[in-house]
């Protein structure tokens, strides 16, 4: 075959008769009915057709490939501008128009003939019938140039858009295509029958009587039912504004005649044809229909239609099941498994797209998205307006859509760029669509609602919304959540209406994500701020202190011995605190050097801990003459001695590390404090050496971790402000412990017993718990087991 | 390369089994049915403690030779699977997880398609679209 050089729109053409004639897809026409049909429609002489057909090779061949079919229409163009047919005209001929099909069928292609033919003057235009490959037939219609709808309104009034093809342009559709089409439904609609759907087809197949009357002797010729023709003369309605199709019946949708905006590139035909004429806008007619169906489920317009009564009510339609859950997973925009009104509309309108043979888009358009903006706080007043703006839309589609498409053009090729990202732009997308149109969907109210969201947020336009769904799953994942919010707010003020409060919104959203990472990231959190505080204290000189622990999930422990411990275990600074509980610390130098002489506030900690010491506990330290500041601690400590020691916990939380059993630690802890009331004991008693031994059998732990907190606390007192309250009991009480040393001796010792027996009883509850919660695992284990055998082939 | 994504119920019948390059196919299918013990033996062995986001993700499941097998268990006991190749040294576990959380999401949104009935194949398109994209993305 000789090469052939075809533009794009005459690409598109033949590619389009090709799959027309195409019935069996088998990737060659034979010579069959449709070929023959469409050359004799090219209403050329038969021995032109037959030369033709010699031409391309396909009497050669016996059948029509694909190449030959080209050549072929080609050649049609070639004859029926006139020109003699010769293979080297093929190529050689410029600016062909596209070869012209009228076919007579009945009246009404005798009809469309003659629309057809009003238009033959115009050397620009082209009626052709285009065969669409089922559910293309519209985009395809979309793509035809606007100044074809114009030029046809004048010349047909009936058919306002009617399209007029420029020769570069692929032809435009027709009412005879538009019949094919619909005897191709995808999906094999046609066979079922409308006429006994459910009621509720039936109300609405009545209330469209003018478009009905218009459109049955179009149809007439039709198999389908009188209900379905309804259905699809109502459904017409939108798309064949914008197929354009020239259908008598699309009266009505000339006043959705828009203005085309350059369509712009991208593989989703159907995106070019809502760019400019949106084949799934929804009329007022239909919306007031879909709005009294979603009354007759959920009486209230701003609630949500639950996901079983939505299944039954499009069950209903008689779709397959599997076109109902992909029109399902379109209109349920925010997954929550409920219609809210928008979405209820926006699924119903692709049942009846659906039903009338338009195929299902694989992204929810843009007209059907769901408003979720809510201008005002008031859904009513939203929903007013929307009604207003809804109704007034015919008036001025337009306008309004001429200035919103070049936006809407713009983001659509982003929209092509990622599929990941296709939800933020979409939902960008859809709300300067809803910004500027207000013969959208309506957003009566906000159908986040019904997502549990830890952010609430009323205000955020869907995409904000999407995005911060997206962002609550992907809720661990902290690198997300601020990334898509930040690159949304830069777009969002392009965007007329919503940009203030997009902004607003999305800051919003941005901090309520960060503050729910923040949650989420709670321990690392309270981490940080721990040790952010003791790096305060640390600020000071400290030369002691050991560097942050791991924080510490409990800051606020009350008994635990675990701070003991890692008081303990700190012993010297940098000595790692990461809480080995039976560290048995080396024998620390004991006197710190930085033990000033000044109150410490966190003393009182320690001497509680050290009046609640037995008198055994060994002390390894000898006195020191810090001992003798502590001393006046004493007193104090045996009344608040678990006061302080919470707050002594809660202070050096950093020390607070390590988790222990609480029995154990409990014991380590008394012990420590023991020990470190001995080791102020001594120091209360200037016989360092006596004091030194007497106090704290247990190990240097307490003694150490004494000294380890008198070192850190020193600095830190000042910088602790929870300690206040015990500074000032402390400071009350310093007077008078120097007075009663003696008393001190014994009330440590009586602290003394009292948290050992406190000790025990608490071990001993301890042990019956660890018993109890054996006894119960075994049985559970043994449920367990039992229902595994119950279970038959589960085994999980 | 990942090269087959499949989720299974408890039952383990496959809901979804998608590969990436078509060819050999039916060996990634029986990797696939293979590893479903191993995530079997990791939830049992995990003990019927509650389900908690990291426990979800249950990693590497066996290497072998050409191919690394990651496995993800959801609260319903749905596991999901996915096979990539070894030859693929930039894909981290980040991202593996990201996978997971992505097909765990889109599974829920079938859930929650009213017309979808719990155990049925899934035959969404917009699951099997975000498949494609994200095998694309990895290939």
């Amino acid at each position: 075959m000789e090469g052939l050089t075809l533009s794009e729109a005459e690409q598109r053409y033949y590619c389009d008769l090709f799959s027309y004639c195409d019935t069996e897809s088998t990737k060659k026409v034979a010579s069959n009915g449709r070929v023959l049909e469409l050359f004799r429609a090219a209403q050329l002489p038969n021995d032109v057709v037959m030369q033709i057909m010699e031409l391309c090779g396909a009497t050669r061949l016996g059948y029509f490939g694909r190449s030959q079919f080209y050549i072929a229409l080609k050649l049609v163009a070639v004859a029926q501008s006139g020109l003699p047919l010769r293979v080297e005209s093929l190529n050689t001929v410029k600016d062909l128009p596209l070869p012209r099909f009228v076919v007579s069928k009945n009246e009404q292609e005798s009809r469309h003939t003659a629309l057809y033919s009003s238009d033959a003057d115009n050397p620009a235009s082209y009626s052709g019938v285009i065969p669409p490959p089922p559910g293309r037939i519209q985009v395809k219609k979309g793509s035809v140039s606007h100044d074809a709808v114009q030029q046809r309104t004048s010349t047909d009034q009936q058919e306002s858009t009617s399209p007029v093809v420029s020769p570069q342009q692929s032809p435009p559709t027709s009412p005879h295509t538009w019949r094919k089409h619909n005897r191709h439904p995808s999906g094999g609609n046609n066979e079922r029958p409308l006429a006994g759907p459910g009621p509720f087809w039936a109300p609405f197949s009545e209330a469209q009587p003018g478009s009905s009357t218009s459109s049955d002797p179009i149809w007439s010729g039709h198999s389908p039912p009188p209900h379905q023709e309804n259905w699809v003369s109502f459904a017409d309605t939108p798309p064949t504004s914008a197929l354009l199709a020239m259908h008598p019946a699309s009266v009505q949708d000339q006043t959705t005649v828009r203005t085309v905006a350059s369509a712009t590139t991208t593989n989703e035909i159907r995106r070019q044809s809502s760019s400019y004429d949106d084949p799934w806008k929804i009329t007022d007619e239909q919306r007031q229909y879909y709005v009294n169906q979603f009354k007759t489920i959920q009486p209230d317009l701003n609630g949500f239609i639950p996901g079983s009564a939505a299944k039954e009510f499009f069950t209903k339609s008689k779709l397959p099941i599997l076109e109902l859950s992909h029109i399902w997973e379109l209109s349920d925009f925010d997954k929550d498994g409920a219609l809210t009104l928008d979405e209820f509309c926006a699924a119903f309108h692709l049942v009846v797209a659906r039903k009338n043979g338009y195929d299902l888009p694989e992204k929810l358009p843009e007209s059907l998205m769901p408003k979720l903006i809510d201008l005002e706080d008031s859904t009513e007043v939203g929903e007013q307006t929307g009604e207003v703006g809804y109704s007034s839309s015919p008036a001025e589609a337009p306008p309004s859509k001429s200035p919103s498409m070049p936006s809407l053009n713009q983001t659509w090729p982003e929209l092509n760029q990622s599929s990941e990202q296709w939800e933020t732009f979409s939902e960008r997308s859809s709300s300067s669509q809803t910004l500027t149109q207000f013969d959208s969907n309506i957003a009566p109210a906000d159908p986040d609602t019904a997502i549990v969201h830890p952010v609430p947020i009323r205000m955020t336009p869907s995409k904000i919304h999407m995005q911060e769904m997206e962002l609550k799953r992907t809720g661990s994942d902290h690198a997300n959540p601020t990334s898509p919010l930040l690159v949304k707010p830069p777009d969002l003020p392009e965007e007329n209406k919503m940009s203030s409060s997009v902004k607003f919104t999305a800051g919003n959203t941005v901090n309520g994500y960060s503050s729910s990472d923040s949650y989420t990231s709670d321990p690392e959190q309270i981490g940080s701020t721990v040790t952010r505080q003791r790096s305060h204290s640390g600020t000071s000189p400290d030369n002691t202190a050991p560097p942050p622990p791991p924080p510490r999930p409990h800051p606020s422990h009350s008994r635990s011995s675990s701070l003991d411990m890692n008081r303990s275990f700190s012993v010297t600074p940098g000595q790692q605190q990461a809480g080995v509980v039976a560290y048995p610390p080396a024998v620390p130098p004991r006197p710190q050097p930085s033990q000033g002489a000044g109150p410490h506030v966190h003393r009182p900690v320690d001497a509680e801990g050290l009046i609640a010491h037995t008198s055994t506990s060994p002390q390894q330290i000898p006195e020191q003459p810090n001992f003798a500041d502590f001393s006046q601690f004493e007193a104090f400590a045996v009344s608040g001695v678990n006061k302080e020691e919470d707050d002594e916990i809660e202070t050096h939380s950093e020390v607070l590390q390590v988790e222990k059993p609480s029995d154990s630690a409990s014991s380590l802890r008394v012990a420590k404090a023991d020990g470190r009331v001995e080791d102020k004991a001594p120091a209360n008693v200037p016989t360092s050496a006596g004091k030194g031994t007497t106090p704290l059998a247990p190990p240097p732990k307490p003694i150490r971790r004494r000294l380890k907190s008198e070192d850190e606390l020193k600095p830190e007192a000042e910088e602790h402000t929870q300690k206040t309250g015990v500074i000032a009991a402390v400071l009350a009480s310093q007077p008078s412990i120097p007075r009663s040393v003696g008393k001190d001796k014994k009330a440590i010792q009586a602290s003394i017993r009292r948290n050992k027996e406190t000790n025990t009883v608490l071990a001993r509850l301890n042990s019956e718990l660890q018993q109890q919660l054996k006894d119960v695992l075994e049985e559970r284990i043994s449920l367990e087991v039992q229902l595994e055998q119950l279970r038959p082939f589960s085994h999980l | 390369v990942p090269v087959s994504v499949i989720c299974s119920p408890p039952q383990n019948y496959p809901l979804y089994i998608r590969s990436v390059p078509t060819e050999n196919e039916l060996k990634f299918h029986y990797t696939v049915h293979t590893s479903l013990d191993v995530v079997d033996e990791k939830i049992s062995a995990m003990g019927k403690a509650l389900v908690d986001q990291r426990e979800l993700y249950l990693g590497l499941l066996y290497p072998t030779e050409d191919y690394k097998v990651y496995g993800y268990v959801t609260n319903s006991k749905v596991k999901f699977v996915m096979v990539v190749d070894s030859s693929n040294t930039a894909l981290r576990d980040n991202e593996i997880r990201s996978m997971f959380r992505k097909l765990h999401n889109s599974y829920t949104d079938i859930m929650c398609n009213p017309f979808y009935n719990p155990g049925d194949c899934i035959h969404s398109r917009a699951f099997d679209n975000m498949v494609n994209s994200m095998m694309m993305q990895v290939c």
